[in-house]
């Protein structure tokens, strides 16, 4: 036995074997401590943690699919218009990356409908008469349209003509933005309710739609709308961008890659710079609906003085004070036009009526605005360059292009993280606290359990997912050959055939 | 309670609601069949085909999952928290299986490697068996009746949701997927794939006879109170009675060669099983056996009648357009599966 062991483990045990044991029984015992302490955390925090993981993992995928949707539709469109084999080619790679995505969207999103069920029973029972008919909505007049024109837009290219084709593509975009709209309307009724009354008491207070246009039209819901289409766009846009700036700098099809680089730099130009407007038009609606999130996001505490803009900081909940490099004045300016106009800050509310965690709410709100900066950054150099025609010439900077799908995936996931964490302690902002939302019926253990699995699932669906995405980018556009190459025949080594022939055994 | 048409608006919610489960149950059904069978089928060329012969559609059919769930929430907020709260356990392994399904289905052709292959082939056979025994599982429990507080919560352990009868309920809603997706199967296939699913639905049409049978018989005799309401309204004796001559007529379809007929004939049988079951359950949406007065009725449940009449008119505009695209992709694919570069 080594010394060591014996030393600095305290092990008296008189063999190897013996000591082995009493050291895995500590291993043991400081596991179960652990795991003690994450069962005796309480069912709220269990099912918040739950609820940010499982759909702040299914948020990857849909504004992917919005964004390719648009990606597609242009891109086809530009083949029905030039007849270029370049785009058919492109277009068809990239309906095979938005095949995957999509297939993990739906499976991770069906989990998301069915959890408000699961882990907060009550909350359902509250806003079931509003936010399940938003979500009724959602499932019947834009995921049913999504998901019937997939078919053809997936296998439908040899089967449908070119146009019956391009208006499945067109469907499926529509079905996805339709989508965003729903659930982008019931988050919003939730952060600003409008157009119901409460009924009943207690535990069995609901909310009943009085006026559907309102609730519908709530003060929020449009400009959310816009921040959310716009975000997925540039989240899809940025990763045609990406791949293509890969594909350059490896010398791989470069004909299709060049042309489609440029679009997506087009495309995500114009929407970088409009986001600009809508997240600002956003957030002057959460100054005005909801002033509590608005101080937590600029960590302002003091409600006479004016209200500065932070370009990094750190918000010190105890001594309510946040340091850092900042712009004095500049919120106050945002949003009265007035360096001097005093903003309501954290100490006009009721402790429990703050949000609980303000220094992640005012990182993550950052952390958003940094990455949109970045965006919009990166795509008016790209567009200088190109004017310059030097856009391909410098490599560190393709390398740039090629990391920059990481930034609308920040800046979607910080965003949302800013909304969520921003409306606490609240889960319908003013009316029901996520305190009081949660299932009785369901214990921590159960969470636990859940938890542990989705964890489990979703790390190896994440693991698979990147594998499968970066094997198709490496494989790339494959040219299947014009229309009369396929009938003769002559395209028979196709490499997606297997070297079987069509049509089965 | 407004009223259209003579009939109270949670009534028609409930039809609506009715009308989408069965809708997924007869269209998720044969693809969930089809997949729990997938491993009775040896040749790589063989698993490929039938994959292929749902692929562009079992996304549409898993969209009425999602209605039926919107539908539930937004008609009977009450039910729909009761339920999947209650139900915890098996509706987060339901859910697992149905994330697993969608890759595996996404991921198997994408690689070459056998071993690839075999292990998706593997989960997604094994996913679309826990997911339909999970579902019979919950259907057999609702149509017990649940144990409920005051609060219309869950009040027992999920334990006890593994009781004989909703095991057979479970195992027949299997057989029932089974057999539905053997006979989808022959009428997307050719040659000698199609001459073993044949014989294979016979197979399953044999299994599904066999644990119905012995559902009926177990419900009859150990659950007389299930029958209740056919004893008191003879006249509606006419719906077990078609849906005898509707499973009868499954295996004379397939004898002759008919897979068409014999689909619907499923289909039908589907349909009228559910039929049975909301004849039964009504008005209940879920019964509480120990202390009836906690149940949670239509009534109870129910939105306001503002959301109802908004989600009428949604049904009104929703379900024929559905329908009109659902019909357009299912004839843009029909006929027997052919394989191109853009297959799974």
């Amino acid at each position: 036995m080594s010394p060591y062991i014996r030393k600095n483990n305290a092990c008296f045990a008189e063999s190897k074997v013996q000591c082995g044991i009493a050291t895995l029984g500590k291993v043991h015992w400081w596991l179960c401590h652990q795991w003690g302490k994450f069962k005796a955390m309480d069912v709220e925090i269990l099912a918040r943690v739950q609820f940010a993981f499982t759909i702040g993992f299914h948020y990857i995928y849909p504004p992917l699919s919005i964004g390719l949707g648009l990606m597609l539709v242009i891109l086809e469109g530009l083949y029905l218009r030039t007849g270029d084999r370049i785009y058919e080619m492109a277009v068809r790679f990239w309906i095979r990356i938005f095949a995957l995505i999509f297939g993990i969207g739906v499976a991770t999103g069906i989990i998301m409908e069915f959890e408000f069920g699961t882990n907060w029973a009550t909350y359902s029972k509250y806003v079931g008469d509003i936010f399940g008919s938003a979500l009724a909505a959602e499932g019947i007049f834009a995921f049913a349209l999504e998901s019937g024109f997939l078919g053809i837009l997936i296998f439908g290219w040899n089967r449908v003509g070119p146009r019956v084709h391009f208006f499945s593509t067109i469907m499926v975009f529509f079905g996805s933005l339709f989508s965003a709209v729903w659930i982008v309307v019931a988050n919003s009724w939730q952060q600003t309710p409008a157009g119901f009354h409460i009924v009943g008491e207690g535990l069995n207070a609901r909310a009943e739609i009085t006026d559907f246009w309102a609730m519908v039209f709530n003060p929020s819901s449009v400009d959310r709308m816009l921040h959310v289409w716009v975000g997925a766009i540039l989240a899809g846009a940025f990763m045609v961008l990406s791949v293509n700036a890969w594909y350059i700098l490896h010398k791989k099809h470069e004909e299709i890659a060049r042309p489609t680089f440029k679009i997506s730099l087009i495309v995500v130009t114009i929407f970088s710079l409009l986001q600009l407007f809508i997240g600002h038009r956003s957030a002057d609606g959460v100054s005005r609906y909801q002033p509590a999130k608005l101080a937590a996001m600029e960590g302002h505490f003091d409600s006479s003085a004016s209200a500065d803009m932070f370009i990094l900081g750190y918000v010190d909940k105890k001594k309510e004070t946040t340091s850092g490099l900042k712009i004095p004045g500049g919120l106050s300016f945002l949003v009265h036009g007035d360096f001097k106009a005093p903003i309501p800050g954290l100490r006009a509310f009721k402790p429990e009526d703050r949000p609980s965690q303000v220094n992640s709410v005012f990182q993550f709100y950052h952390l958003m605005v940094a990455a949109g900066v970045a965006m919009i950054g990166l795509s008016l150099l790209g567009c200088w360059l190109w004017w310059r025609k030097k856009l391909f010439d410098y490599r560190w900077l393709l390398w740039v292009y090629a990391l920059s799908v990481l930034l609308p995936q920040l800046a979607n996931q910080a965003g949302w993280f800013t909304a969520e964490m921003g409306r606490q302690p609240w889960v319908v902002y003013g009316l029901l606290r996520t305190s009081d939302a949660l299932s009785r019926a369901v214990t921590a253990n159960q969470i636990v359990f859940s938890l542990v699995l989705f964890t489990i699932v979703y790390i190896v669906l994440f693991a698979l997912f990147l594998f499968l995405l970066n094997r198709k980018i490496q494989h790339g556009p494959v040219d299947y050959g014009t229309k009369e190459d396929i009938e003769s025949g002559a395209r028979r080594d196709n490499p997606l055939l297997e070297h079987e022939p069509v049509g089965g055994q | 309670m407004d009223t259209f048409l003579g009939l109270d608006y949670a009534t028609w919610w409930f039809l609506v609601f009715g009308a989408v489960i069965s809708g997924y149950a007869i269209l998720d059904g044969f693809d969930l069949g089809a997949g729990s069978l997938h491993l009775f089928l040896k040749k790589e060329q063989s698993r490929r085909i039938a994959m292929n012969a749902i692929g562009p559609i079992w996304d549409g059919n898993e969209v009425w999952l999602v209605i039926g769930g919107g539908a539930l929430f937004a008609g009977f907020p009450v039910a729909y928290a009761a339920i999947f709260s209650a139900f915890y356990v098996p509706f987060m392994v339901f859910l697992v299986g149905l994330i697993f399904r969608a890759v595996s289905i996404e991921f198997r052709s994408k690689e070459p490697w056998p071993w690839w292959r075999k292990s998706w082939d593997i989960v997604y056979c094994v996913a679309s068996i826990v997911i339909s025994l999970s579902l019979g599982l919950m259907l057999g429990n609702v149509v017990e009746g649940l144990p409920l507080d005051d609060n219309q919560e869950f009040a027992g352990s999920w334990l006890s949701f593994f009781n004989p009868f909703a095991i057979l309920v479970s195992i027949t809603t299997l057989a029932l997927f089974m057999m539905h997706g053997a006979i989808f199967l022959t009428m997307k296939t050719e040659n000698r794939l199609f001459v073993k699913l044949h014989v294979l639905a016979n197979n399953f049409i044999i299994f599904f006879v066999v644990s119905f049978v012995i559902t009926t018989l177990y419900t009859l005799l150990y659950i007389p109170h299930l029958s209740d309401f056919f004893k008191g309204h003879p006249v509606y004796f006419i719906i077990p009675l078609l849906m005898t001559l509707s499973i009868a007529n499954i295996p004379r379809q397939v004898k002759v060669g008919k897979y068409r007929y014999a689909f619907i004939s499923s289909a039908v049988t589907i349909a009228l099983l559910l039929i049975m079951v909301a004849l039964e359950v009504f008005p209940y949406l879920l019964y509480s056996p120990l202390r009836p007065e906690n149940s949670i009725t239509i009534y109870s449940a129910a939105s306001s009648a503002r959301t109802m009449h908004i989600l009428l008119i949604m049904a009104l505009v929703g379900t024929p357009l559905v329908g009109l695209y659902t019909s357009f992709v299912f004839w843009t694919f029909k006929g027997k599966v052919k394989l191109d570069e853009m297959s799974y």
